[in-house]
């Protein structure tokens, strides 16, 4: 409600450190909850998926982005636009197919794991996973099926975070009228 | 310069919000007496004008109440709380004089419903009729009596505004409520996605 209050203040600035620690403890959470790793993962990429399918119209309604024409402008649009937006950040658009259906997103500084370690017996967890599913649900409401997942990840020793993202197909039956 | 109603549509076009403001109501009560110079009949298990336009009671007006006595459907009560068919109430001269108010009623839930699923239809017959290709549908349609101006999102809801004809262009406004529907409906963990928003 406060934004109704502060409008035309950009209130949506939260403080990151807060961000990454509650969402700390929703990992932490799962941890405790589920034993395997891929358990864990499964169930952050569905959280992510139900947080992307409603923040895309968040998205929509305040960038008031047209929809994309080619999966270059799709990733263009997700690099610059919407990390910038939510995240505070901007991946680089690497590492494309040369058919031009797959790219990586490169992650330098991930808000999520600023203060993160990965214990030795948790090799497998995908602790940003929640964002591959937070994408895949956002990208399907907008009729683009598309995999998302995980192919380096600094918590787990490499240079760099990469996120790869596939377009699938397009989902013709869910175009709305006058899209087709 | 007003806006009448605003309503929300989802992607399989059900009604998902609906609000009236300001209607503007159409109402006149008049005293009759025996006999009744209206032509009236049963319509729609409702009471309406059928011939005798006056007095601006206009054909297709339903009687809404009888005494100050709400009407319900084509039954009305008289002084003793008895139930008796509207016509027949009508057409006794004992009962008379009489108060007769009439109007246009309101839509009911189920015919909004309905009237909201017809334009999601009648949108995508809109966007097929095109010679061009990627037409959008209706964005406007403009009658006599009001304007509809409709917006549909990437993801397929609708935002439809009706308005005053004399209002212009509504983008700014059908925007705006595209963020307040963002905002309001989809942030509330509470919400399920296309289901009506309370």
């Amino acid at each position: 409600m406060s934004r109704q209050v502060a409008r035309g203040v950009d209130t949506k600035k939260i403080s990151s450190e807060l961000f990454a620690l509650t969402y700390g403890s929703i990992v932490a959470q799962l941890v405790n909850d589920y034993e395997e790793d891929d358990e864990i993962n499964k169930q952050l990429d569905k959280m992510g998926y139900n947080i992307g399918i409603r923040i895309i119209e968040d998205f929509l309604a305040r960038s008031g982005i047209g929809r994309c024409t080619d999966f270059r402008e799709t990733a263009d649009i997700i690099s610059k636009v919407a990390f910038k937006m939510f995240l505070g950040i901007t991946p680089v658009v690497t590492n494309w197919s040369s058919t031009g259906d797959e790219f990586s997103l490169l992650i330098e500084n991930n808000p999520l794991t600023e203060f993160v370690e990965l214990p030795d017996n948790h090799s497998q967890l995908n602790y940003s996973n929640i964002i591959c599913g937070a994408m895949r649900g956002a990208l399907e409401m907008v009729q683009l099926d598309v995999s998302v997942w995980f192919v380096q990840d600094q918590l787990k020793g490499d240079n760099i975070t990469e996120i790869r993202l596939k377009f699938n197909k397009r989902l013709e039956d869910a175009l709305p009228p006058g899209e087709d | 310069m007003a806006i009448f109603s605003i309503w929300i549509i989802s992607r399989a076009g059900g009604l998902i919000y609906q609000h009236d403001y300001n209607l503007p109501k159409v109402e006149v009560e008049k005293t009759f007496s025996y006999p009744l110079d209206l032509v009236l009949k049963v319509y729609d298990e409702k009471v309406v004008v059928a011939f005798g336009q006056r007095d601006g009671i206009k054909v297709g007006h339903t009687v809404l109440s009888i005494n100050g006595q709400p009407v319900e459907g084509r039954f009305c009560r008289d002084e003793a709380d008895v139930k008796k068919d509207v016509l027949e109430f009508l057409n006794t001269e004992s009962n008379y004089p009489m108060n007769i108010k009439f109007g246009r009623p309101k839509l009911s839930t189920n015919e909004k419903i309905m009237l909201a699923g017809m334009f999601h239809s009648l949108y995508a017959i809109a966007s097929q009729l095109s010679p061009q290709l990627h037409s959008s549908g209706i964005q406007l349609l403009e009658t006599d009596t009001f304007k509809l101006h409709a917006f549909q999102t990437l993801t397929g809801i609708k935002f439809v505004v009706v308005t005053d004809p004399k209002r212009t262009s509504e983008d700014l406004l059908l925007k705006r409520l595209y963020e307040i529907y963002a905002d309001f409906a989809l942030k509330n963990p509470f919400y399920s996605i296309d289901m009506p928003i309370r």
